[in-house]
């Protein structure tokens, strides 16, 4: 059989619609088979976040960053109509009704599909977040990780 | 149409139709025919290009009371 075709997608938003965007792609990608990466950079880290505290230790700003920033896939907003929060309900709520998958649901079928998620170490470093926050089983990475990935894609999207 | 296999697919968003027919199509052997349900509207453009980009062929589709109806030959 040939090589695989590839698909990689830099998450740099961290908002619940973009991210849901990423992800659909990226399991519609590994449904056609492809290697499928989804970089992870500054905001786009915390659709990675456990959504549960983890006892790591931070400075202050560190703390402060992390306790600002939603914690986990699940409680990122929308990137329009957000209405501190309340946008983000009532979509959720149009969302079961139209059968479409949550945030936490397309990770986790994003996973299942052996897309390779990978967290950028440089802005973990600027946002205070450790791997023990992260989701386990990630992989780490910087430019280069990327670079290797996409110098080949087929697709390469930047959300 | 004879089908080896069917999958229903009612009900599911994008992108859940094209994801759970490459995995129903993963144990069928090539030649062999997946019938696939879907309300999906999008699922027509989308199971299209997907089969054709796997190598696999669309021998028939039928659409009756909003549930699209597909039958996919597996390819080589």
């Amino acid at each position: 059989m040939a090589e695989k075709k590839k698909t990689t997608i830099v998450l740099f938003s961290g908002d619940y619609d973009k991210a849901m965007a990423a992800y659909i792609i990226a399991n519609g990608a590994a449904a056609y088979d492809h290697e499928v990466t989804i970089f992870h950079t500054f905001w786009g880290l915390n659709a990675l976040r456990k959504d549960n505290h983890q006892p790591v230790k931070k400075g202050l700003l560190e703390s402060m960053f992390g306790k600002m920033m939603p914690q986990g896939a699940a409680k990122l907003g929308l990137s329009k109509m957000n209405f501190f929060g309340l946008g983000k309900l009532m979509i959720n709520k149009v969302m079961k009704k139209h059968n479409a998958m949550e945030l936490p649901n397309l990770v986790e079928m994003a996973r299942e599909q052996d897309v390779k998620l990978i967290a950028c170490t440089m802005t973990m470093d600027l946002l205070g977040l450790q791997k023990e926050e992260l989701l386990d089983e990630i992989e780490y990475g910087g430019v280069g990780a990327y670079i290797g990935d996409a110098e080949d894609g087929n697709v390469n999207l930047f959300i | 149409m004879e089908a080896t296999k069917v999958l229903d697919a009612k009900g599911l968003a994008c992108p859940m139709p094209i994801v759970r027919t490459k995995k129903a199509i993963a144990e069928l052997e090539p030649g062999e025919v997946l019938e696939i349900h879907t309300t999906d509207q999008g699922s027509k453009s989308d199971l299209t290009a997907w089969a054709k980009s796997g190598g696999h062929e669309i021998l028939e589709d039928v659409e009756e009371d909003g549930v699209i109806k597909f039958w996919i030959k597996k390819g080589e």
